[in-house]
């Protein structure tokens, strides 16, 4: 068991009371972490507050990819194209053809993933394994290059003057400021409380991560329902799942549906923060990258996948300083996590039980007698 | 009659894997399908429990054609499948396998699914014992039982097992027959697959014989373990 392990179930046996406090006590963290400027964590060539907002997209992006994949296990190696979707319907309705403000095109922008994942979904999802790996993975580049090709989209030049989500300006908060040795609270480095603007980014943050908690709170709900444990069964095994009168293809297309809409959902708001989108922010790189956190982090556990967006999102900005290495410094690092833990880092109990299983299976049909 | 099939062909791609069979479960019965590997067995069971696509032929359960029904809307139907080998769901807990049970049940939070999951760990103490394990931690007997008992938790009318004494030890074997005459005796229709065909005859009402998919004998449990062909070609000439 690993000290992440440990330290989970350190945190679920305390008792209720506690475990608020603890968990009012983290949000309140946070919210305030782009204020801290916490030495060694803050990114020393970047500016912490935007990549705090990239990682709260790959967080949320992790959430979403992990619904298609962790709990329904369906490889889905195109999720770019609903992020892009998702970014390209803000782009069209608010700046391209429309004047919307941001926030009116973002159930839009919901509402098109989820169609897209649906008519992508509803031809593929019955056929099994690797096939829907290479369909999505298909998927991710047409709708990249459906974006290069169409005029009537701007093409490679992608859209600009996208408008931000709507704010108000209340009140400054201070920072902190380290410079010292001790942390002083910097009354001349402050954040305006609601401000979407171009300089500073920490407001975005705020908002992917309160869009992070209700995700969240979403995923608990399905998860423990009677929908994740139909999920649970398809993934296990399909054909049980069916004769126990789950009906697998429809759970299979509603949870490619739900992962669409929360794809969309962080393509809108990237789209809201960038103000200009275009074919080249939804490479495949980055579905790649999608699916390294889910599968880094934990395939099936929310707070795994959240910790594996963290370390795909993060690390990369933290060591600019390695410039050019730190792409193949990152590579060698999933390398080693897929060598020496290559169930993530924090995977679901379910998954360290099917895998104990599946040793304990293959240690019977290596001839080791049992009842 | 509870279940009836009627001149049934299945096919996997252009190998026809069933052709033209023909037989009945009547209510309360225990019925055999005897048959050597790759008879068409375990095709048989799955055709019924709508796994695989009928080429020709009808299915009717209850008086109702249930050929091309999804799979998944038979369970309501009171079909339940026991699978062939390790059908459990091996990540859950032997408590969350025999809730997936209830799952198509309409009447699935009512105190009568307490009762049957008290029956269920009547028949099988064993997974009373072991219910907050994980499925997959225990051995290819509990398992056999918990896929078995997950099936009953459905309530089914007509039960299918397929093969459910396959790499079990022989004292093991026994036990699940003996399982099995309860679960019947208790009300429940029993279609059962078998290669082990000595116990399989001697527990159930009727058999049928099952050669490269196709039917070539039939007759009461007790009428085809006493003929000398069948002793010859699945009991190994004395039961």
């Amino acid at each position: 068991m690993s000290y992440a392990q440990r330290g989970m179930d350190w945190v679920r046996a305390l008792p209720k009371p506690a475990k608020i406090v603890l968990w009012v006590l983290f949000l309140v963290f946070l919210f305030a972490l782009p204020l801290l400027n916490i030495p060694f964590i803050t990114t020393p060539d970047s500016d912490f507050g935007g990549v705090l907002f990239t990682v709260s997209t790959y967080v949320l992006v992790a959430l979403g990819l992990n619904i298609v994949v962790g709990y329904a296990g369906l490889l889905d190696l195109g999720y770019v194209g609903f992020y892009a979707i998702g970014a390209y319907t803000v782009g069209v309705l608010s700046s391209l053809h429309g004047s919307w403000p941001w926030l009116w095109t973002v159930p839009v922008a919901i509402g098109a993933a989820l169609i897209s994942g649906i008519l992508l979904g509803a031809p593929t999802l019955r056929v099994r394994g690797d096939y829907l790996a290479i369909v999505t993975l298909g998927f991710g580049e047409i709708v990249r290059l459906t974006l290069v090709n169409s005029q009537w989209l701007n093409g490679a030049q992608g859209i600009s003057n996208i408008p931000r989500p709507p704010g108000a300006e209340l009140f400054e908060v201070p920072s902190l400021d380290w410079s010292s040795g001790a942390p002083v609270v910097d009354l001349s480095n402050t954040t305006t409380f609601l401000k979407f603007g171009i300089t500073d980014q920490i407001p975005y943050y705020w908002l992917a991560l309160s869009v992070i908690l209700l995700v969240l709170l979403f995923d608990k709900l399905v998860k423990d329902s009677r929908v994740g444990r139909a999920w649970e069964a398809t993934r296990e095994d399909e054909d049980a799942a069916e004769l126990m009168g789950v009906p697998t293809f429809r759970f299979k297309l509603l949870a490619f549906a739900l992962g669409a809409c929360i794809g969309g959902l962080s393509g809108a708001l990237f789209a809201g923060k960038a103000g200009f989108i275009s074919p080249d922010s939804f490479v495949l790189l980055l579905s790649i990258l999608f699916i390294a956190a889910v599968v880094v982090g934990g395939a099936g556990n929310r707070w795994g996948v959240i910790l594996g967006a963290i370390v795909v999102g993060y690390f990369p900005e933290r060591f600019r300083d390695f410039a050019d290495f730190r792409v193949l410094v990152f590579g060698l690092a999933l390398m080693l996590l897929a060598i020496f833990r290559p169930q993530g880092i924090l995977p679901p109990r379910r998954a360290v039980r099917a895998i104990e299983a599946d040793e304990k299976l293959e240690a019977l049909e290596e001839g080791e007698v049992r009842v | 009659m509870l279940l009836e099939v009627n001149g049934l062909c299945v096919n996997y791609g252009r190998i026809e894997a069933i052709r033209d069979i023909t037989f009945s479960v009547e209510e309360g019965e225990i019925v055999t399908l005897i048959g050597a590997n790759g008879a068409g067995k375990t095709t048989t069971m799955k055709t019924i429990s709508g796994l695989r696509p009928v080429r020709a032929g009808s299915v009717m359960f209850d008086g109702k054609d249930i050929t091309h029904m999804p799979s998944h809307e038979r369970p309501v139907l009171g079909i339940s499948q026991s699978p062939e080998g390790r059908g459990c769901f091996v990540g859950m807990t032997v408590m969350e396998n025999l809730e997936m049970g209830t799952y198509a049940r309409p009447d699935r939070k009512s105190p009568a699914v307490k009762k049957d999951l008290e029956r269920v760990f009547e028949l099988f103490p064993r997974l009373k014992e072991r219910s907050n394990q994980a499925a997959g931690s225990m051995s290819g007997g509990e398992q056999q039982m918990l896929a078995m008992g997950r099936a009953l938790m459905a309530k089914p009318k007509l039960l299918l097992l397929d093969e459910p004494s396959m790499g079990l030890a022989p004292k093991l074997i026994q036990q699940i027959f003996d399982i099995v005459t309860e679960i019947n005796s208790q009300g429940t229709t029993v279609l059962l697959v078998e290669q082990n065909a000595a116990q399989a005859l001697k527990r159930s009402h009727r058999a049928y014989i099952l050669e490269t998919g196709e039917i070539v004998r039939e007759g009461t449990g007790k009428d085809l373990a006493a003929d000398p062909a069948v002793k010859a070609a699945y009991l190994g000439g004395d039961v």
